[in-house]
């Protein structure tokens, strides 16, 4: 338990300042501008839209300009923000397999209908320092002049490419993705901004915790299961990276409302079988979607998403991963950072009464070793919390 | 397009709706602006002045499955109303109140008598210009495509 305490303004106002003053960095370097932050650090900037829980690349921008860097404490910016705006709507599911993809891989087919694009990616670089990029210059643009026939024969409006998954649930061999009756009359799915999370937790409201979940927990976890923490044996069916256009269901108009388009990362990951005397065998799945180019979170996601249903698929959840309680209520790091940052304000009369236990417990210790006389336990250590408190308070 | 439409309503009308709105909250603002003198030639109200909020953006599970809510996203929604008692409006993603203001505009006039005029000069070029862009971004995506093939091991002695 902390108190409240006062004073202090004059050195918060300045420790302000000194940040503001630090942040900007010596002054003969140029200012960095929101919008280069936006258009040359988009990673950084997709981190925080996910973790943040709010599409804007401009304002995550802002965020990280602001935070000077600490990703987690623009996440806290941005869902701050957040808090402070009305939610319109809500929008129709969005429609992946209409993405215009910017990249897409599989690590399960090598041949697959619509093409593998690695699009721009770190993947086979060879993660030497480049040292040209200390000098300005210019970038040129991908040998992009002479597209392959198949690619040039597909305009942006007919590119739909289906997931790889459907090639496999035509042969029955992976499992449903329990798809809804009809999407346009069922109940909009539960949402954990507006109602507490209780376990155990429906898969809808575990994704949803997921998707704002810190990518380096979530990897981590994903790791452990890889490692043999809840085994599942992971491929990655398909990773795609691409715009995806959002329609709203608005109260005012009768009908979806197109409000743009928004970038986002999707992982479906294919997992070792179930089945049994009543089912033929069949992979089982994760998957991951993320704000922006976020492959890593995305695969991380769909990692801890196959395992946190080790219930629906009567395993034992024994591994840290396979917890949906433990992983669930761990994952957020704006929570998770605030409770440990709480610990920096005052606990001054918690920590007093356990300085006074120590005492007495001490004081019972050495007199347990000592034979002798006992002095008057009580008064002395009343004497001593009083000094305490005084150098406390000077 | 997408197909999930109220079929109460004639649906070749709000598929031509859903169509130049489509064009609206997908264009550069920049094509839009030099618009706006024409836009507001004739009076206006904002029945609903530009305001900034959110839209709670969902996802499928597996893709296809059931509904899931992934995050919100900024959309910047406006209402007007011209002379002709066309109302107008509009919901874009981000933060923009005046692509949102300009695009409610274009939506009330092109319910209004010069449909035809508004849907040929702003809708058309704001397409082409969108096809273009996208058609640049797909081309250099595709530029990435790649065909692996795979080693067979053990197999050193092929000629």
């Amino acid at each position: 338990m902390y108190v409240a305490v006062k004073g202090g303004e004059r050195a918060i106002e300045n420790a302000h300042r000194l940040l503001a003053h630090k942040r900007r960095g010596n002054p003969e370097t140029p200012e960095l501008a929101v919008s280069q932050i936006r258009e040359q650090m988009f990673l950084a900037v997709a981190r925080v839209m996910s973790e943040g829980a709010l599409h804007d690349p401009g304002l995550a921008a802002l965020a990280l300009k602001q935070a000077a860097g600490d990703l987690v404490e623009a996440i806290f910016l941005l869902r701050a923000y957040r808090a402070t705006l009305p939610r319109f709507c809500g929008s129709r599911p969005l429609d992946t397999g209409k993405m215009r993809i910017a990249r897409r891989i599989s690590a399960s087919y090598k041949d697959l209908p619509g093409g593998q694009r690695l699009g721009a990616t770190f993947d086979y670089t060879h993660r030497l320092l480049d040292f040209a990029l200390l000098a300005e210059g210019e970038y040129p643009a991908p040998e992009a002049d002479t597209p392959s026939p198949a690619a040039s024969a597909l305009a942006p409006e007919e590119s739909a490419v289906p997931h790889v998954m459907h090639l496999l649930a035509r042969e029955g061999l992976v499992t449903e993705a329990n798809p809804s009756d009809d999407a346009s009359v069922s109940a909009p799915p539960p949402d954990i901004t507006r109602e507490p999370v209780s376990f155990p937790a429906a898969r809808a409201k575990r994704l949803q915790i997921l998707a704002r979940g810190d990518e380096g927990f979530l990897l981590a976890l994903g790791y452990s299961t890889q490692r043999g923490y809840g085994r599942n044996h992971p491929f990655a069916g398909e990773i795609r990276i691409g715009h995806v256009d959002v329609w709203l269901e608005t109260e005012e108009l009768p009908f979806p409302v197109p409000a743009g388009d928004i970038e986002v990362s999707e992982c479906e990951m294919l997992n070792q079988f179930v089945g049994g005397r009543d089912k033929p065998p069949q992979f089982t799945r994760g998957y991951g979607l993320a704000f922006g180019q976020a492959e890593r979170k995305a695969m991380a996601m769909a990692l801890v998403d196959r395992a946190l249903r080790a219930g629906e698929y009567g395993e034992e959840a024994d591994a840290p991963a396979q917890q949906a309680e433990f992983v669930l209520a761990h994952c957020d790091n704006v929570e998770a950072a605030g409770f440990v940052s709480h610990l920096k304000l005052p606990h001054y009369v918690d920590f007093q009464s356990e300085l006074d236990l120590i005492r007495t417990l001490r004081r019972e210790y050495l007199d347990a070793q000592t034979p002798g006389p006992q002095p008057a336990r009580a008064d002395a250590a009343h004497g001593e919390a009083h000094d305490t408190l005084e150098e406390i308070h000077s | 397009m997408d197909t999930n439409q109220d079929p109460t309503l004639a649906s070749s009308d709000i598929q031509a709706r859903q169509q130049w709105m489509y064009t609206l909250s997908h264009a550069d603002i920049a094509d839009l602006l030099p618009f706006e003198t024409r836009l507001k030639a004739e009076p206006y109200q904002l029945i609903r002045p530009p305001e900034i909020g959110m839209a709670m953006v969902r996802g499928r599970m597996g893709a296809t499955g059931e509904a899931f809510n992934l995050g919100e996203m900024t959309v910047t929604r406006c209402v007007v109303q011209t002379d002709e008692a066309c109302i107008g409006y509009s919901y874009i993603a981000g933060r923009d109140k005046k692509h949102a203001e300009l695009a409610a505009l274009v939506d009330a006039h092109l319910q209004g008598t010069r449909h035809r005029s508004w849907l040929c000069q702003v809708i058309a070029l704001l397409d082409a210009r969108r096809l273009s862009r996208q058609a640049g971004e797909a081309r250099r995506h595709d530029s990435t495509r790649v065909d692996f093939f795979t080693l067979v091991r053990g197999e050193n002695d092929v000629a």
